[in-house]
């Protein structure tokens, strides 16, 4: 009854196996030349970024207060898109609602602008 | 059981009793330095117009006939939500104001007595507040008309008790009386109130009336274990086995208060409780023998111990400790015993009272000094010190015509019925308990009143000679009221059966049987061995010279009653023991268990450095741990319990 | 053609209850404004523009609330905004709690007279030990941000209470959660410990909150939607995967029992307690108690009541844990607010016994006696945090019991009302705490429950025991030598523990029209 199931678990094996064995085998058989780009942690091909000042490897705050505000500004652009969309089957009542949604965003904003937090230094 | 009619006349402004002292205690709380001047009067007024009040009342239910002497004053719902209600109101009856004229007659004593004691203390406003808020708690207490009433006056008597004990600050003793005065009625007060709960899960009430008419719906095993759980609220409150530690050491607060509270009323709740819940008790045979068995234990504790106290109000207090044992064994015999316990109580709480105002009138003339190896020959120094207080001592020890012979004498003849072992073992127990009252109460007078006066070469701990005078009046006369009724109480309250007939609309007839030994023989050898105790503790202690420093060389009994025989111990290794090796365990686990799991290495390092650093460094995943073991747990069961 | 066909229908807009939820809007709407104030005005008008605006939400949110409880509304309530939120008698009742709590709280943050400035630090950004955070020590500016942060928190748990489907819950949680986290942060002095308890609150509350949205994905799975009603009436029928009911319901209530700090999800709780400033740890130890016992009663009783056979034995064993760590570990605390934190363990363990009692006819005995309870406690603990803030020295507040020895000879009051804060804690009667232990007992029994509450009278009894140390260390201790000075209250601090103090007494002995407001109705289902 679970013939057709076989082949599967054999390639599951199979993969199994072949991962297992080049992660063992790989320390002995290979040559071991590093250098620190080898032993750097590995994202997307480029150095991670920034390199380690006084005190060690911090990120700048300011990097996070501008993802941050990134990350609420992407959000509403996720929903104004449906909005547009619907705007005419929503009518008035949409419409008041996505004006309360942008300003209360807008609030949030005036207090980060009103406190520097766009001013990179 | 006389069912209960609505209060009329003066009857429905029984909240009066309460509101008095609560008034009082109220305005001397918040009124603060102001009322310094008139404070104590107005503490003392009242109590008084409590009393006053309470007598009228009495005599009023005097005049209405039995069936009508039960009368329920209701004031407000307390608590009043869909399947719950609890009733604010007071249950006048016989047995209640009984109780009333006791709190309040001996209170306006002590009250009185007090204004001369305290004199010299800073903040007696404060002391006759705590006094009055003491009353007002113990009147609720025993006028409630139902257990949740009870209960909230149980805890009020204990608080009181608590603050008044601990009066003397200063003292590191009087703060660890107060502590394990509180805590060891914690124990108790557990017991009453899962009692107060079983009661409520299977009638779905509390108050007296509907419980006690109702109680043949509960199955003799709820009936046994409501019996049970009372009496551990009983023994907490009264001090019997194997909770009577605190009350020793509750001696340490102001002697009125032991007079008043240790002494006369507040300890007596437990034989108030039992009586009250006289209708339950009926019908639990065994509930009843563990009762007696109790009193009969305590009994002869207290007397054992009182015996090798070197401290005048310690021995007082043993002393206390056994007599309830005798109330606690007379209520646990059951219809025959009842109105004897109760009228023990009344005359008990007469003469202790009056002896235990002798000890302050003692103690205030010699610098406060409680050791009765540095005092002897004061008859002379205070002369109606020495009357009243030997009139007290004659009635304790059960000589007539004095009270404690009609109370005590009819306690340990009703002890003597019964079939089989039983009248032999608590009979015999009771006589033998009367033998040692009257050995250390001898004792006690003789080292005291009689003999060399051996503080006439000592100075007191402050460095001053010791110059023993009379109290001033307002504490000789209190002294004096109580003497009388330590003389007469008795024949009073016994002849005629007066009392068990007054009562009887509470507790029910008082049933006689014949005992094993007659009464007049019971008489007789109460008498006798009282006589040979006093004889005895005469020879030993009446001759020759008592050295002032206690011998240090004794016989295992006597080292054995200097320690409580062992009863401090006994708590220790029943409740204190357990407690901290529960906590010392689940810290243990909280703190190093679980981070151990996650780096056993990095906690054992991590321990030296500061608690601070050590939290920032790995805390967080261990509490993340421990929530996610608790996730599983808590998964893990619900699928369990599904799927099983 | 189709399209346009569906272009020309409208989608109908939800109705809404304005008059119902008009409380929550005001709080939010607030809280809005406070951002545009705080970012508008100059530093110096602030704190007293704030403070006149926080106050004065919370007194118009009371009267719409009040107006709306009076007015003529349907008995067993209105779901509005499409049934997203409830608006029945237990909602209205657990909002007012949170109203007047909050505003107990709000004034203990406000006050700058117990500590010079506040206890709020004027810049949380800089980082402790610095030049900088020296410097700033000095200064008496404080962050008034900590207003609108409690006006979001207490809108969120407001909606928390309310929320009729699991993702409004899910919302809510995190709104009322996320201003708490920055709360934390912003003590003045003990900077570290304070953003230590920061950071600790916000990890953990994180992994609660997925912990509480995976519950809400496998609910979801099992029933199909999100509405509780839904879930109960998924429930009913027999024809699905009971694993994922019970997975989901799990999952849930860990999350849940994480926010009411019940055993043994407590674990944040005695450091962030500590850590955090004194009014925000009253705030959270009385509010966030509030909300989360409400959102718990919500869930139990409408979403899972037909499957409390199954479950209810689980959350014993917790209430039962809850108790007995609460209790015990309690008793070896050295600090204060950590001894606080641990009674509010074994408290919670006590509430969790009034949410569980369900009785097999389908009533819910416990809830108006939990709801009682959430009242009295919130306010014992206000003023309990408020006492704490009094005690200080040099070093800002004296939390270690041992610098609280003989504090009754330096002020009688503030040890006074302290100890019957903490008779109140331990349920002696004539205070709040006694008829609240009372009133859940009872419907405990009622539903069945008596072993668990022969379990909690002895857990009260162990707990009494740690009370009672601190009364003895403040009555019958020699004060020590360089100890701490009780400092005389501003009236903000002063009308916060006078509020709580006499709710506890007076709750104590009139209790009879809260317990009747609270029982007035039944969750709507």
């Amino acid at each position: 009854m679970l013939d057709p199931y076989l082949p599967l678990v054999l390639m599951f094996a199979l993969a199994g196996a072949f991962a297992l064995f080049s992660v063992t085998a790989a320390p002995y058989i290979g040559p071991r030349r590093y250098n620190k780009a080898k032993l750097d942690a590995y994202e997307c091909g480029i150095e991670p970024s920034p390199q380690p000042v006084v005190g060690g490897g911090r990120m700048p705050v300011a990097y996070y207060l501008t993802a941050m505000l990134f990350i609420l500004f992407d959000i509403e652009m996720v929903f104004l898109y449906p909005f547009a969309v619907a705007a005419d089957k929503l009518g008035l009542f949409g419409l008041v609602e996505i004006v309360l949604f942008v300003a209360t965003l807008g609030f949030a904003y005036v207090y980060v602008w009103r406190r520097g937090g766009l001013d990179w230094n | 059981m006389t069912e209960p009619v609505a209060a009329s006349g003066i009857a429905s402004l029984a909240w009066l009793l309460l509101a008095l002292p609560a008034f009082g205690a109220a305005v001397l709380l918040v009124g603060g330095k102001r009322t310094d001047k008139w404070g104590h009067l107005l503490g003392c007024a009242t109590i008084l117009g409590a009393f006053g009040y309470g007598l009228a009342l009495f005599f009023s239910t005097l005049g209405l006939s039995p069936e009508e002497r039960v009368q329920n004053v209701h004031l407000f719902n307390w608590i009043d939500v869909n399947a719950l209600t609890v009733e604010f109101g007071l249950r006048i009856d016989p047995l209640s104001l009984t109780f009333v004229l006791l709190i309040t007659g001996v209170g306006s004593l002590i009250h009185i007595y007090s204004i001369g004691y305290m004199a010299h203390e800073e903040g007696r406003r404060k002391f006759f507040a705590y006094l009055n808020l003491f009353v007002a708690a113990m009147l609720l207490l025993v006028l409630g008309n139902g257990f949740v009433t009870l209960y909230f006056g149980w805890e009020g008597v204990g608080l009181a008790s608590y603050l008044l004990i601990g009066w003397y600050q200063y003292k590191p003793e009087a703060a660890s009386a107060a502590k394990k005065a509180f805590l060891m009625n914690r124990v108790g007060d557990l017991g009453l109130a899962i009692a107060i709960f079983l009661m409520f899960n299977k009638l779905g009430t509390t108050q007296y009336t509907e419980v006690f008419s109702r109680v043949s719906e509960f199955s003799s095993a709820e009936v046994l274990a409501i019996t049970l759980l009372l009496l551990l609220g009983a023994c907490g409150k009264s001090g019997q086995f194997p909770l009577q530690a605190w009350l020793p050491d509750a001696m340490a607060g102001p002697t009125p208060v032991s007079a008043l509270i240790h002494a006369a009323t507040m300890v007596t709740a437990g034989v108030y409780l039992i009586a009250r819940s006289n209708p339950l008790y009926n019908l639990s045979e065994d509930g009843r023998l563990v009762v007696m068995i109790i009193g009969g234990v305590t009994l002869l504790i207290g007397c054992i111990i009182g015996c090798a106290y070197d401290d005048f109000k310690k021995v007082l207090a043993y002393s206390t400790v056994s007599q309830i044992g005798y109330m606690i064994l007379a209520v646990g015999l059951g219809p025959i015993g009842y109105a004897l316990g109760i009228m023990h109580l009344l005359t008990h709480g007469f003469f202790k009272a009056g002896l235990f105002l002798g000890a302050g009138s003692v103690m205030h003339g010699m610098n406060d000094e409680g050791n009765i190896r540095r005092m002897g020959g004061l008859y002379k120094f205070l002369p109606i010190t020495f009357v009243t207080w030997t009139l007290g001592y004659l009635a304790l020890i059960g000589i007539p015509p004095f009270a404690g012979y009609f109370s005590k004498d009819a306690i340990i003849a009703a002890a003597f019925t019964g079939e089989g072992w039983r009248p032999w073992v608590f009979g015999g127990v009771a006589l033998l308990g009367a033998a040692l009252t009257a050995f250390y109460m001898t004792r006690l007078l003789i080292l005291v009143f009689l003999g060399q006066p051996r503080w006439k070469d000592l100075k007191s701990e402050d460095g001053r000679d010791y110059h023993p005078h009379e109290s001033p009046l307002s504490m000789t006369v209190p002294m004096i009221i109580l003497a009388v009724g330590s003389v007469g109480g008795g024949w009073f309250l016994s002849s005629g059966g007066r009392l068990a007939g007054w009562l009887e609309p509470s507790l029910g007839e008082l049933k006689e049987e014949h005992g094993v030994i007659s009464h007049g023989m019971v008489g007789i050898l109460t008498v006798v061995l009282a006589v040979v105790g006093a004889g005895l503790a005469f020879l030993l202690f009446g001759r020759g010279k008592q050295p002032v420093e206690r011998p240090a060389r004794v016989s295992f009994p006597v080292r054995a009653a200097r320690a409580d025989l062992y009863g401090n111990a006994l708590n220790e290794a029943l409740f204190a023991r357990p407690g901290t090796w529960l906590t010392r365990a689940l810290v243990f686990l909280d703190l190093k268990g679980v981070d151990g799991l996650v780096n056993g290495t990095a906690a054992l390092l991590g321990g030296s450095s500061g608690r601070l650093r050590r939290l920032q460094t790995g805390f967080v995943r261990s509490y993340a741990l421990s929530m996610l073991l608790g996730s599983i747990f808590v998964l893990g069961a619900l699928l369990v319990v599904r799927f099983s | 053609m189709n399209l346009l066909v569906a272009q020309a229908q409208q989608i109908e807009a939800p109705q809404i209850d304005y008059g119902a939820i008009a409380p929550l809007l005001v709080v939010l709407g607030a809280a809005c404004m406070s951002v545009l104030l705080e970012a508008l005005l100059p530093k110096h008008q602030r704190w007293a523009v704030q403070l006149v605006l926080t106050l004065g939400t919370l007194v118009g949110a009371t009267g719409a609330l009040i107006f709306y409880a009076t007015s003529e509304r349907p008995a067993q309530g209105v779901a509005t905004l499409a049934g997203a939120i409830a608006v029945d008698s237990p909602s209205l009742f657990l909002w007012a709690t949170l109203l007047v709590l909050a505003f107990g709280s709000v004034l203990l943050i406000a006050d700058r007279s117990v500590e010079p400035g506040g206890a709020f630090v004027a810049q949380a950004a800089i980082r402790p030990g610095t030049i900088q955070d020296r410097a700033q020590a000095t200064k008496t500016g404080m962050q008034t941000e900590v207003f609108p942060l409690t006006l979001f928190a207490l809108g969120g748990m407001m909606t928390f209470v309310a929320s009729n489907d699991l993702l409004t819950m899910f919302v809510a949680l995190e709104v009322l959660s996320l201003p708490l986290y920055l709360m934390c942060g912003l003590a003045r002095r003990r900077r570290l410990l304070s953003q230590e308890a920061a950071v600790k609150y916000f990890l953990l509350g994180a992994f609660a909150s997925a912990f509480f949205l995976y519950g809400v994905a496998l609910l979801y799975g099992y029933a199909g939607s999100v509405k509780l009603s839904a879930i109960a009436t998924a429930a009913a029928g027999t024809d699905r995967s009971d694993t994922l009911l019970f997975a989901g319901f799990g999952l849930l209530v860990v999350g849940l029992l994480f926010k009411a700090a019940v055993g043994p999800f407590h674990s944040w709780t005695p450091d962030v307690y500590q850590g955090a400033p004194t009014p925000v740890t009253a705030f959270m130890a009385a509010c966030t108690k509030v909300a989360a016992f409400g959102g718990i009663l919500r869930v139990l009783t409408v979403a899972f009541e037909n499957t409390q056979w199954e479950w209810r034995g689980v959350l014993y064993g917790v209430a039962v844990v809850s108790m007995v760590i609460g209790a015990v570990l309690g008793l070896t605390q050295t600090d204060v607010k950590r001894m606080i934190a641990y009674s509010s363990v074994a408290h919670a363990g006590f509430l969790l016994i009034g949410s569980i009692a369900l009785t097999p006819e389908g009533t819910a005995p416990g809830v108006s006696a939990t709801l009682f309870y959430l009242l009295a406690y919130g306010f014992t603990t206000i003023a309990a945090f408020g006492i704490v803030s009094l005690v200080r020295n040099s070093d800002g507040e004296a939390t270690h019991l041992s610098q609280w020895a003989g504090l009754a000879k330096r002020s009688p009051i503030v040890a006074g009302v302290f100890t019957f804060l903490l008779l109140a804690l331990a349920g002696i009667p004539l205070t709040s705490g006694f008829i609240g232990k009372f009133v859940v007992f009872s419907a405990a029994i009622e539903a069945g429950l008596a072993p668990l509450v022969v379990i909690a009278l002895v857990a009260s009894a162990v707990a009494a025991f740690f009370y009672l140390r601190v009364i003895v260390l403040m009555y019958f201790s020699e004060p020590a030598p360089d100890g701490p000075t009780v400092t005389v209250p501003g009236a903000f601090t002063t009308i916060a523990i006078t509020l709580g103090a006499v709710v506890t007494l007076v709750l104590g002995l009139w209790p009879t029209f809260v317990l009747d407001w609270a029982g007035t109705g039944t969750f709507l289902s």
